[in-house]
C-alpha cells in the first residue's frame, strides 16, 4: 500500500458550550472531541470505534467541516481545510464526502432518487455537463447495485439497504478521494449489512477511495478496516493496524471493549475471558482527571488520576503501536 | 365472563400454575395477521415451540420475521385491531391461555409470564419515580401498602445492582443511564417471581460493555430463579453466548430449531447458514462476506412455497410450490423446514448451488432479463422469463 497521506488531523478539539439560567450564560463545556490526531493514507480504511458519546460522530462531522473546530488543524492533500473559504472550500468539498447512518432521515422524502444523487452536480456544475447528468446518475445507481430505471422513484419506495446504497451513490458522485462513513450499516438487518459492507469494499477497490469508517460494531470494523482507532470520551486511546488492535491490544479499554463483544460461536462460551466493566461512561462535560478511563479501569493506580498518559508508541509484544496507558501491556482477547 | 368457567375454577381455588414435567409453555401452530389499509400482513404463519423450566430459548430473526409479534401474542399485549390471532394455541402449564378472558390473562401477565422490552426509556412512565413504578407491581398484584411495596422495590433495585438504590428509589427514569434503566425494567419484570421471562432485544439499544453487564445479570437471575427465558434477538453473538436452544424465524415461520451447539456447528437450513456466513466475526479477518442476496419478503405478499426460496442459493422447482416445506424432525432434537436439510447437513455434493448471492441480488433488482454481471452469465445461461432462475 502506498503510504501517501490524504487527510491529516492534528489535535482536533470540539467543545460545545452548556448554557443555563435566564441569561443563557455558559456554565461549562461538553468536551465532545478533545484532542484527536491521526493520519489517513490513500486508499485505506481507518476504523474509528467507541461507545455512544465518545465523540466519534462529532469527529466525523468535523472531518467534512460540518462542524467548525474549537481548535486544531485538518489538512487534506497538504491544504489546510479550516482556513479555506468560498470557492476554494467548495472545491475541497468534492474530495471529502460523507455517508450518514440513518438512510431514513438522510434522504429528502420529497425528492426522487435522481434528484438526490444528482444534487451534487447542481452545485458543482462543471463536473458533468447538464445534458449528461441523467446518464451519470444512472451509471452511479448501477455502480451501487440499484436498477437505473428506478431513477424517478422516491426514497420510501426503497428498503433500508437500498436507501443506504442511494446515500453511497450520492457520496461517490463527485469522485471524492475520502469518504467519511458514519455508522453506515448500523441501521440495517444482518443479511443486508453484509451486502452494504461488500459494496463499500468493492467501491474502494474500484475507485481508490480512502474511508474513515465510524462504527460501534467492532466486528464490522475489523472486517473492513486496515487501521483502527479506539475512542473514549473524546480522545483516541489506542490506534494501530487492524491486527495490532484486535490481536494484541495494550490499552485496558480496548481490551474490555473487545472482550465484551459476543462472538457467534457457542463453543467459546466459557472459554473466552470476559472483562465486565463496572459503571457507565462518565459525562464528557466533566471528564475524570488524568487518564479518562481510570474510574472504570481495573489496573488504575495513583498516577492514572493525576498524570494523563500520552498516545505514543508502546511495545505490544511483537512491535509497537500507539496507546495512551501508563501500564500498556498486550493481552490476547480474541484468538 | 362466564363462558370459560372451567378455567376460572382453577384460579379461584388458588392453585398456583404448576408446570407438568418442567414444561412451562407450549406454542402450537400460532397464526397472527395484521389487517391494515394496505392489505393483510401475515406476521405469523404457524409457529410452534415449547419452553421448559430453567431453559433459555433464543428466537432469532431479522426485522419483520415475527419474533416480537410472537412474544406479544404470548404476553397478550397485541393491539387488536389491527392484529388478530387467527389460529393456534398458547398453552401455559397445560391450559390454553388464548381462551382465557382478559381478567385472567392479567393474573398471568406479571406473576407468571413477564417481559423486558427493548427500549426502556419509552417503556417506563416518565412522570413517576422508578421506585413507584416497580412498587406498583406489588400494590396491584399483591395488594401491598405503599410503604411495604416501596421497601420491596428498594430490595429489587439492589438485586439488579443499581448503586445507591435507597437514595435513587425516588428518581425519575430520565435521571438514569440507558443501562440502569434496563436494570429497572428487569427489576419490574422479575418483581412477582415469574416462571417465564421474555426478553425482547433487551440489549440492542445499549453499548457493548453495558450489554455484557445486562446479559450477565439476566443469566444470573435466570439461574437463581430457574425461570424459563425466551430471548428475542437478531444478534448471533449474543445467542451463542447464552442460549440453550434456538428457533430461527423467517417470514413468520420457524425455519429451524436446534440445540445451540448443533446449529452453529452445522446449520440445517439455508437461511441459517446464510446468516452465519454473512456476519463479520470479531476473531476473524475475512475478505468478502457471503451475503444473502435480496431482502426478506413483504408480509402482505409472501412468495408461494418456501418463503426463503427467492433468496436461497439452493432453490429448485419444488421450493416454489405450495405448501411450504413443514418444520420436521431431521435429526435428534433438530427441526428444519427445508426440503434439502439432510443434504445440507451432510454437506452433500448432490445439493447443487443453483445461484450465487450476486445473481439473487441482480435478479431481484433488475428482473429476469438483466445480465447479472458480464462474464458470469455462462454459469447461469438459462435465465428464463417469468421468474425461474436455475
Amino acid at each position: 500500500m502506498s503510504r501517501e497521506v490524504v487527510l491529516k488531523a492534528e489535535n482536533l478539539v470540539k467543545h460545545y458550550p452548556i448554557k443555563a439560567g435566564v441569561l443563557r450564560r455558559t456554565v461549562g463545556h461538553v468536551k465532545a472531541v478533545d484532542g484527536v490526531s491521526f493520519e489517513l493514507y490513500k486508499g485505506e480504511t481507518l476504523g474509528i470505534v467507541g461507545e455512544s458519546g465518545c465523540g466519534k460522530s462529532t469527529l466525523g462531522r468535523m472531518l467534512i467541516r460540518l462542524e467548525e473546530p474549537t481548535a486544531g488543524k485538518l489538512t487534506f492533500d497538504g491544504v489546510d481545510v479550516y482556513s479555506q473559504k468560498g470557492a476554494e472550500m467548495r472545491q475541497l468539498r468534492r474530495d471529502i464526502q460523507i455517508v450518514f447512518q440513518d438512510p431514513y432521515t438522510s434522504l429528502n422524502p420529497r425528492k426522487t432518487v435522481g434528484d438526490i444523487v444528482g444534487e451534487p452536480f447542481d452545485i458543482h456544475t462543471d463536473v458533468v455537463p447538464k445534458r449528461g447528468r441523467r446518464q451519470r446518475v444512472q451509471e452511479l445507481l448501477e455502480l451501487v447495485g440499484l436498477n437505473p430505471e428506478h431513477i424517478n422513484r422516491y426514497p420510501h419506495q426503497f428498503s433500508g439497504g437500498q436507501r443506504q446504497r442511494i446515500g453511497i451513490a450520492r457520496g461517490v458522485a463527485l469522485n471524492p478521494k475520502v469518504i467519511i462513513c458514519d455508522e453506515p450499516v448500523s441501521a440495517l438487518d444482518v443479511s443486508v449489512q453484509a451486502q452494504v459492507v461488500n459494496l463499500l469494499k468493492d467501491l474502494q477497490d474500484r475507485l481508490g477511495l480512502a474511508y474513515v469508517f465510524i462504527a460501534h460494531d467492532l466486528s464490522v470494523v475489523r472486517h473492513i478496516s486496515d487501521r483502527v482507532g479506539v475512542m473514549y470520551l473524546g480522545k483516541i486511546v489506542e490506534i494501530g493496524d487492524e491486527d495490532q488492535i484486535y490481536g494484541r491490544p495494550t490499552h485496558p479499554y480496548t481490551q474490555a471493549l473487545l472482550s465484551a463483544v459476543p462472538v457467534p460461536d457457542p463453543t467459546l462460551r466459557d472459554v473466552r475471558e470476559q472483562i465486565v466493566l463496572t459503571g457507565d461512561v462518565p459525562s464528557p462535560a466533566n471528564p475524570p482527571s488524568g487518564c479518562r478511563f481510570h474510574t472504570r479501569c481495573w489496573m488504575a493506580q495513583e498516577i492514572c488520576s493525576v498524570d494523563e498518559p500520552l498516545l505514543v508508541g508502546r511495545p505490544d509484544g511483537e512491535s509497537e503501536h500507539d496507546s495512551a496507558c501508563h501500564f500498556a501491556e498486550p493481552r490476547v482477547i480474541v484468538a | 365472563m362466564s363462558q370459560t368457567s372451567s378455567s376460572v375454577e382453577v384460579l379461584d381455588t388458588g392453585t398456583r400454575w404448576q408446570p407438568q414435567d418442567g414444561l412451562l409453555l407450549e406454542v402450537e401452530d400460532l397464526r397472527v395477521e395484521f389487517r391494515t389499509r394496505y392489505g393483510v400482513a401475515k406476521a405469523i404463519n404457524g409457529v410452534s415451540f415449547d419452553l421448559r423450566q430453567g431453559e433459555t430459548l433464543a428466537i432469532l430473526g431479522e426485522s419483520g420475521s415475527g419474533k416480537s409479534v410472537t412474544a406479544q401474542a404470548i404476553m397478550g399485549i397485541l393491539d387488536s385491531p389491527p392484529a388478530f390471532i387467527t389460529g393456534g394455541e398458547i398453552r401455559y402449564c397445560g391450559s390454553n391461555i388464548l381462551a382465557l378472558p382478559e381478567e385472567q390473562r392479567r393474573e398471568i401477565r406479571g406473576p407468571e409470564i413477564s417481559m423486558v422490552f427493548q427500549d426502556a426509556l419509552s417503556s417506563l412512565n416518565p412522570v413517576f419515580p422508578v421506585g413507584w413504578q416497580i412498587a406498583e407491581m406489588f400494590r396491584k398484584h399483591l395488594g401491598m401498602n405503599r410503604r411495604d411495596s416501596l421497601e420491596r422495590a428498594v430490595g429489587l433495585m439492589e438485586r439488579v445492582q443499581i448503586p445507591a438504590a435507597r437514595q435513587r428509589v425516588k428518581a425519575f427514569p430520565h435521571q438514569f443511564s440507558g443501562g440502569m434503566r434496563q436494570r429497572i425494567m428487569i427489576a419490574m419484570s422479575i418483581a412477582l417471581d415469574p416462571a417465564v421471562l421474555i426478553a425482547d432485544e433487551p440489549t440492542t439499544a445499549l453499548d457493548v460493555t453495558v450489554q455484557a453487564q445486562i446479559m450477565r445479570l439476566l443469566a444470573e437471575l435466570q439461574d437463581e430463579r430457574q425461570m424459563g427465558l425466551i430471548l428475542i434477538t437478531h444478534d448471533l453473538g449474543v445467542v451463542a453466548d447464552v442460549a440453550d436452544r434456538i428457533a430461527v424465524m423467517y417470514a413468520g415461520r420457524v425455519v429451524e430449531q436446534a440445540d445451540v451447539h448443533d446449529l452453529y456447528r452445522n446449520p440445517a437450513h439455508p437461511y441459517t447458514k446464510g446468516l452465519l456466513d454473512s456476519i463479520p466475526r470479531l476473531d476473524q479477518k475475512g475478505e468478502t462476506l457471503d451475503a444473502i442476496g435480496g431482502l426478506p419478503p413483504n408480509l402482505t405478499n409472501i412468495p408461494p412455497g418456501c418463503p426463503f426460496n427467492p433468496r436461497c442459493h439452493y432453490a429448485q422447482d419444488i421450493c416454489r410450490i405450495d405448501p411450504p416445506p413443514p418444520l420436521r424432525e431431521i435429526a435428534r432434537h433438530r427441526l428444519s423446514a427445508c426440503h434439502f436439510s439432510e443434504l445440507l447437513l451432510a454437506h452433500s455434493p448432490e445439493l447443487a448451488v443453483t445461484r450465487t448471492a450476486e445473481e439473487v441480488e441482480a435478479y431481484l433488482e433488475f428482473g429476469p432479463e438483466y445480465p447479472v454481471t458480464a462474464g458470469e452469465l455462462d454459469h447461469n445461461q438459462d435465465i428464463e422469463r417469468g421468474g425461474d432462475l436455475q
